[in-house]
């Protein structure tokens, strides 16, 4: 059996992968799971300074899922390679950075800084992070403005460029396609659903920001069917995800045309969601006598 | 370690109104200490997120924790369901606890606020001081109160008057004449900042346990942060997690 997927020209052990911002640098669940057993982590986004993030309340249950506006907390690039770098380095597993930035040159500064280490495979650049006001989903909702950062950051970038894409877009397939045509390796979707809880008792907002990135399995359906619809829609590798909690849900995401999956939210509410997703997928491919995961990418019956 | 795990439940009793008193058999307890915390996750699946809970007591034998929570939503509400040989999803033991060196042979008050009382049960328990347990309730629900008092001096203040010090810990402090050398609290915000400003101005040190929201209560989210004084040495901007930097913290360090 063979669990590899290759995306952008790198090769991953397995297609399960952490998303960006449930699963710190990987310290924090290297308690809970082997993180030799990981496709990748995806790395919580990472600034060229560091940044505070959003007053608190920042996190709030909603049914079957929960809103977040944490506000890209991060210690900055300086600390990102002095700590965290070498942290992962000393696992058999991919590591994916997530950029993020305020302004294209932001993000310029933090892809530069990238570019020097080896150890760094792929850089997944948040374009579509809601809970900030300056930059991120600014350039996520536009198609234009998704093009010119993609390019800048193509023109940049040692390593491979995974787009990481907002679901809250009037059309996804244009912004995967001028992801695509910028000269992105790679996309993943989605990131949260811009929405908000208000706490009837006490009339207050349950997140200070107002507004958070709703998350969960309650998100699925839309995030299966954005992926569906991007993955017709480019020709570059997708990394599904939103919502995944169990191996079923990944192996939905593949057939509908991910090459790869992340595990979020659930990641909180079980810290073995990834391993147990890994070994869920084997367990599938072994029920369904199907000898490579690839087979499995987009093979949902039209 | 760290560990999610089923663990069972061995009794259950609604002690005040709202409030319940839970015991479970976990071998999680053979780690817990003072002031930290477990993470209770729901069955029902549309709440998703763990609860964090403060560990009020460990068996003597290390084998069961205690925890007394309230009522204040739908997950705590399906807890309160629980009965004898039920199982229960935790994780834990989370957070660093309190710091009981710092109160060793010394004076200390050991205060808690309304569901901030039950974590002081088990610090009062190993803290190895002259220590005088000062506790405040909305009214005559005085739930531990037996508890301490077989292992402390207790002094206690109620906001109707109706046992103790009309009003809040502080009131009780002042009414009862009593002084210390060092503090540890857990209580709701107003009386934390209260003990923060009184031991500043006594030139004391006070060591307090918060809450906030939580997500992942591992560290990981970054959901629940206080602002501090200092760079954290997390993020390196000024804001500490509460799950993993805390609980506890001493007040000068935190802005409340």
């Amino acid at each position: 059996m063979n669990t590899q997927v290759t995306l952008a020209g790198v090769t991953f052990k397995n297609p399960v992968m952490t998303a960006s911002g449930t699963f710190g640098s990987g310290m924090e669940y290297s308690e809970f799971v082997d993180l030799n057993r990981l496709g990748a982590v995806v790395t919580k986004g990472v600034a060229n300074v560091p940044w505070p993030g959003n007053p608190t309340p920042r996190v709030a249950e909603v049914y079957g899922g929960m809103l977040n506006a944490i506000g890209l907390q991060n210690p900055g690039i300086d600390v990102f390679l002095e700590r965290d770098i070498p942290f992962l380095k000393q696992y058999d597993t991919k590591v994916i950075v997530n950029v993020c930035g305020k302004t294209v040159e932001d993000y310029l500064e933090v892809v530069e800084r990238l570019g020097d280490e080896p150890s760094v495979a792929m850089l997944e650049i948040n374009v579509s992070c809601p809970n900030v006001k300056e930059g991120a989903i600014a350039f996520g909702q536009k198609a234009d403005a998704l093009f010119h950062i993609t390019k800048e950051i193509k023109k940049h970038a040692k390593q491979p460029v995974i787009m990481k894409l907002s679901p809250n877009v009037t059309d996804i397939t244009e912004m995967a396609k001028a992801a695509e045509a910028a000269g992105s390796d790679a996309l993943s979707l989605i990131n949260t659903l811009t929405g908000m809880k208000i706490d009837i008792h006490r009339r207050k907002f349950a997140i200070a920001n107002k507004t958070g990135g709703m998350s969960g399995p309650a998100i699925k359906p839309i995030a299966v069917r954005m992926v569906y619809q991007a993955a017709h829609a480019v020709k570059i590798p997708i990394i599904g995800m939103g919502g995944i909690a169990t191996a079923e849900d990944a192996v939905e995401f593949l057939l509908a045309g991910a090459s790869a999956v992340s595990i979020g939210a659930m990641n909180f509410v079980n810290p073995y969601t990834t391993v147990e997703v890994i070994e869920g997928i084997e367990a599938y491919m072994k029920q369904y006598n199907i000898e490579n995961v690839t087979d499995l990418i987009g093979a949902v019956n039209e | 370690m760290k560990e999610k795990q089923t663990a069972i439940v061995l009794s259950q009793a609604e002690i005040a109104p709202a409030i319940f008193d839970m015991w479970i058999e976990t071998s999680l307890a053979a780690q817990a200490k003072p002031g930290q915390f477990i993470a209770v996750f729901p069955k029902d699946k549309s709440t998703l997120l763990p609860r964090p809970i403060s560990i009020c007591e460990v068996r003597e034998d290390r084998k069961a924790l205690r925890i007394v929570y309230r009522v204040a939503g739908q997950g705590t509400a399906e807890f309160s369901g629980y009965q004898a040989g039920d199982s229960i999803a935790i994780l834990g033991t989370l957070g660093n606890g309190f710091p009981l060196e710092k109160g060793e042979g010394r004076k200390v008050f050991l205060m808690g606020g309304g569901i901030g009382v039950p974590p002081i049960l088990e610090l009062a328990k190993q803290m190895n001081a002259d220590k005088m347990v000062v506790v405040g309730y909305r009214d005559s629900n005085t739930f531990l109160r037996e508890d301490f008092e077989q292992i402390a001096r207790v002094y206690i203040a109620t906001e109707d008057g109706s046992v103790g010090t009309k009003g809040n810990v502080m009131n009780a402090i002042e009414e009862n004449g009593i002084e210390a050398d060092v503090i540890f609290a857990c209580g709701p915000m107003p009386m934390l900042r209260a003990i923060k400003a009184y031991a500043a101005q006594k030139g004391i040190k006070a060591y307090i346990s918060l809450e906030e929201h939580m997500a992942c209560g591992v560290g990981a989210c970054l959901g629940c942060v206080v602002s501090t004084k200092e760079v954290d040495h997390h993020s390196h901007v000024n804001n500490a997690r509460i799950c993993t930097d805390g609980p506890v913290f001493d007040a000068e360090d935190v802005n409340i």
